[in-house]
């Protein structure tokens, strides 16, 4: 077997020890290709069934409009149960990150949105697609991230985990993050989205489209929420990764096919979380996010 | 283009400061998997809390925890990834620090090779046996032996080669199946990646170089085993069994057996198309010719050499919590797919590693650690904390007790139809002097006069006859009650109610005295009574031995005592009298439809 290969039989095995191991599963969907390959696991590790759990997405009402097509075309092509939630609080406030900041934005909508969803439905299990290769503290988190009814994670009390033995068992209240892709980088995801000819939002490949530069980032104008001092102009642009549009940079690029995507990252000198916004407020945040609850 | 890449999985272990970090750092900037803004926070993290004077310290790249960064350690095992043309490299980062040895382990537990770094300065150190002893353990057989630092000894040959002989020679019985030596210097890149004029005297690879050479090893070969971990049944009309190929090859048309049950092997499915043949470690589902019910833990193997079966193991345990393991004291073990009930026969501290008997509650399909490493391995669980506490490799089966089961025509319930009422364990636990003997004879006096059938065990007069062999230290106070434990549901089973009146400070051994019997025959009774006011009380004068120090591990003062978090009656004897202790219980009793 390639590494490819394996890499697929390990997650496999994950998704399938943790539902066998857990009474509510969910899958959080979040649109981007590191969902797109984490529901394309799924459906392996439970063929002919359908993957046994719903989806879940915490919407924050910022995402690209074209995730959101994206998502609803997905989940009905393939039969699956979507739940959205949207932080009831956030929708009243109209909580945005022009007049609260990306830092507030983030943690009212996604963190404190995530941590009402799985306590509403008493999710026992979430998979995520976090990648060990994003963030230096993702490095250390377990394949079966344990959290406290709180949804809380202590980097400094973590669960040892050996062989593919899992520990899966949590008190009434408590849950475990599971995480398939953690030894995937993103090249392998992109050579992986290529070999299965898995279906990606189309904003991962470059275009012609209206941009505005913002904290040294080139943000697309996606509608006409965003305030606007200056005329967007056209630029062929792609992104690396996706979130909310007015936080998520575009990057200047000609590749138009995954083929071109992965021979752009071959020879790529920057990070892809380099396009986030959130992830720069301050150095050690995705840590500090994390313990609070963050994905 | 696809590359057939292989996957490489590695440790890098070594003494504190011997250079890991920056050793895995270095390889990560020299294959150019360092991004520019990776690049931009190093730099500037290196200036602020750097160790090298405001140069790179590649030490801090993999070294992710707020935690770590300000105490200049490594508190965790942290996987990176890299890849070369040839290989693609999963990498477990394990600290040096003799209390993190759980974390060597775990890192140790998937790799294929291992790279143990040392100062050349320093040579083979303690450490450095100790680590290359755990990498023997957990079946690693490729090692590289770094040998850092060599730009402090002006890359002497002689002092490189001496290093390399004491290793090979300490070595000799870990059973590797090979050492390579490299001369290096992972701060300054010397044989690192590329080969360096400034050892113009070593002709070996460097150590990229081995790790995309060296043999992965990873596919164990001989009889075919899968392991079933879910039962797929999307509808009546498919039953397939999807699990993981642990050993050999499985084929479609394999004669195979579980359970003492055989049949074929009709399809092997998976959602590009059914194969063929299906190898180890690939993960797909199998369905049988014939209706075998399997189900998840089963192991399907190939029927001429099924695995063997049993429940008793001669196995190699490593300790990894703070609480450290306690003979007879019930624990879980997941094996493979299953979990089951799990004891041990010795006491292991965290970080310690033994060789011990150990018991499941029930038996499981299993291959010696040497042989499998999936059908070998398990980790141990705490009942009540859920942490994963230990972990073990399998030598070899104890001989299968042939003691079975012997069903009687008299049992409980023709009991209960003769009493009247049902049995019970009563089970008061609380502090010395809290008042449990008196309230439990109280109890016993007023069942009795109803004409219930009764029988106290008393913690005291235990000792002077069962137990009198065991002491106070905490193995000897879980074996205490593991014995208390067997005789009150023994008299259950004799149709009696059980007064048990014990101290039994651990909340582990209640709970295994209460799963001892069925549901509605244990009623724990919490004699709550404050420390303060038990020790004033002092009936016997042991608080004032105990304050003296003539008793040592005496609960409450020196031992723990972990009271019941959901006991069936908790009395207050602050607030209640003797008398009036004893009516709540009995009338607890009622409540539970004992009597």
């Amino acid at each position: 077997m390639n590494h490819l290969d394996q890499l697929e039989a390990d997650s496999i095995d994950i998704f399938r020890e943790a539902v066998a191991e857990s009474e509510r599963p969910v899958l959080l969907y979040s649109i981007g290709k590191d969902s797109s390959v984490l529901l394309h696991l799924a459906r392996k590790a439970f063929y002919p069934s359908k993957p046994p759990f719903p989806l879940l997405h915490v919407d924050t009402t910022w995402k690209f409009r074209e995730m959101i097509e994206f998502r609803d075309r997905t989940a009905a092509e393939l039969g699956l149960e979507l739940i959205v939630h949207r932080n009831p609080e956030c929708v009243a406030l109209g909580i945005n990150p022009f007049d609260h900041g990306s830092a507030r934005h983030t943690d009212l909508w996604k963190t404190q949105g995530l941590r009402q969803a799985l306590d509403e439905h008493r999710f026992d299990v979430a998979f995520g697609g976090a990648r060990r290769d994003e963030e230096a503290s993702r490095a250390k988190e377990r394949v079966f991230s344990f959290r406290t009814a709180q949804h809380q994670w202590d980097p400094k009390n973590q669960r040892p985990e050996l062989w593919r033995l899992y520990n899966t068992r949590v008190a009434p209240g408590e849950s475990i993050r599971v995480f398939p892709l953690s030894n995937w980088t993103e090249l392998d995801v992109w050579r992986y989205v290529e070999r299965e000819r898995i279906p990606v939002v189309p904003l991962y490949f470059a275009a012609r489209r209206p941009v505005v530069d913002r904290d040294g980032m080139l943000i697309m104008v996606d509608d006409d929420r965003m305030p606007l001092s200056e005329k967007p102009r056209e630029e062929l642009v792609r992104f690396r990764t996706l979130g909310c549009y007015p936080l998520t940079g575009a990057v200047r690029s000609e590749a138009r096919t995954v083929t071109e995507i992965v021979e752009e990252m071959r020879t790529a000198t920057t990070s892809e979380r380099q396009g986030r916004l959130i992830d720069h407020d301050q150095s050690g945040s995705m840590e500090r996010k994390k313990r609070e609850g963050y994905f | 283009m696809e590359l057939q890449r292989s996957l490489l999985r590695f440790i890098t272990c070594g003494s504190v400061d011997d250079g890991k970090s920056t050793l895995i750092g270095r390889l990560l900037y020299e294959s150019k998997l360092l991004y520019a803004d990776h690049l931009a926070a190093l730099e500037a993290d290196s200036r602020r809390v750097g160790t090298r004077g405001g140069e790179l310290d590649f030490a801090l790249l993999v070294d992710g925890l707020a935690a770590e960064r300000e105490q200049g350690i490594t508190i965790d095992v942290a996987y990176r990834f890299f890849a070369t043309e040839a290989r693609r490299f999963i990498v477990a980062d394990t600290p040096g620090h003799e209390q993190y040895t759980r974390n060597m382990v775990t890192g140790a537990s998937t790799a294929d090779a291992a790279v143990i770094l040392l100062d050349a300065r320093k040579g083979v150190l303690s450490q450095t046996r100790r680590h290359a002893r755990i990498v023997s353990l957990l079946g690693i057989r490729h090692v590289a032996l770094a040998v850092n630092k060599l730009d402090l000894l002006d890359y002497s040959r002689e002092l490189f080669d001496e290093v390399c002989a004491a290793f090979a020679e300490f070595a000799a019985d870990l059973g590797f199946a090979e050492i390579t030596c490299v001369p290096m210097s992972a701060t300054e890149g010397v044989n690192v990646v590329g080969r360096s004029e400034l050892t113009p005297w070593y002709d070996g690879p460097t150590l990229l170089q081995w790790l995309e050479t060296v043999d992965a090893g990873s596919a164990p070969d001989g009889p075919s085993r899968f392991l079933v971990q879910w039962v797929n049944r999307p509808d009546a009309s498919f039953r397939g069994f999807s699990g993981r190929v642990l050993r050999g090859t499985l084929r479609a048309g394999d004669a195979v057996c579980t359970g003492g049950r055989t049949s074929t092997v009709d399809r092997i499915v998976t959602m590009d198309g059914d194969l063929a043949a299906a190898p180890t470690g690939s993960s797909v589902t199998v369905v049988l010719a014939d209706d075998v019910d399997a189900s998840r833990g089963d192991v399907l193997a190939a029927a001429a050499d099924p695995p063997g079966v049993a429940d008793t193991f001669q196995a190699h345990l490593v300790w990894l919590n703070e609480n450290g393991l306690l003979p007879g004291r019930q624990y879980l073990a997941k094996i493979g797919a299953r979990t089951v009930g799990f004891t041990a026969t010795k006491s292991l501290e965290l970080n310690e590693i033994g060789v011990d008997k150990v018991h499941l509650d029930a038996p499981v399909p299993f291959e010696s650690y040497r042989t499998n490493r999936d059908l070998g391995s398990f980790v141990v669980l705490d009942r009540l904390t859920n942490a994963t506490v230990g972990a073990g490799m399998i030598d070899f089966a104890l001989s299968p007790t042939n003691v079975r089961w012997q069903n009687l025509t008299v049992d409980k319930e023709a009991r209960v139809a003769r009493n009247g009422h049902r049995p019970c364990v009563v089970w008061l636990t609380g502090l010395s002097g809290a008042g449990k003997s008196t309230i439990a004879d109280l109890v016993e006096k007023a069942l009795h006069a109803e004409g219930r059938h009764t029988f106290l065990l008393d913690g005291d007069n235990v000792r002077h006859g069962l137990n009198s062999d065991l002491g106070f230290t905490d193995a000897d106070r879980v074996e205490n009650i593991r014995r208390i434990a067997e005789v009150a549901a023994l008299m259950v089973d004799a149709g009696l109610i059980v007064l048990v009146s014990f101290i039994s400070p651990f909340r582990a051994e209640r709970a295994l005295a209460r799963e001892l019997v069925g549901e509605n025959e244990f009623c724990e009774v919490f004699v709550d009574t404050p420390l303060e006011v038990a020790e004033q009380r002092d009936p016997k004068g042991l608080y004032r031995k105990a304050r003296r120090g003539e008793l040592p591990n005496f609960t409450g003062i020196d031992s723990p005592y972990e009271p019941p978090e959901n006991p069936e009656v908790r009395l207050d004897t602050t607030a209640l009298s003797p008398e009036a202790a004893a009516e709540v219980v009995v009338a607890g009793l009622r409540t539970l439809g004992v009597c």
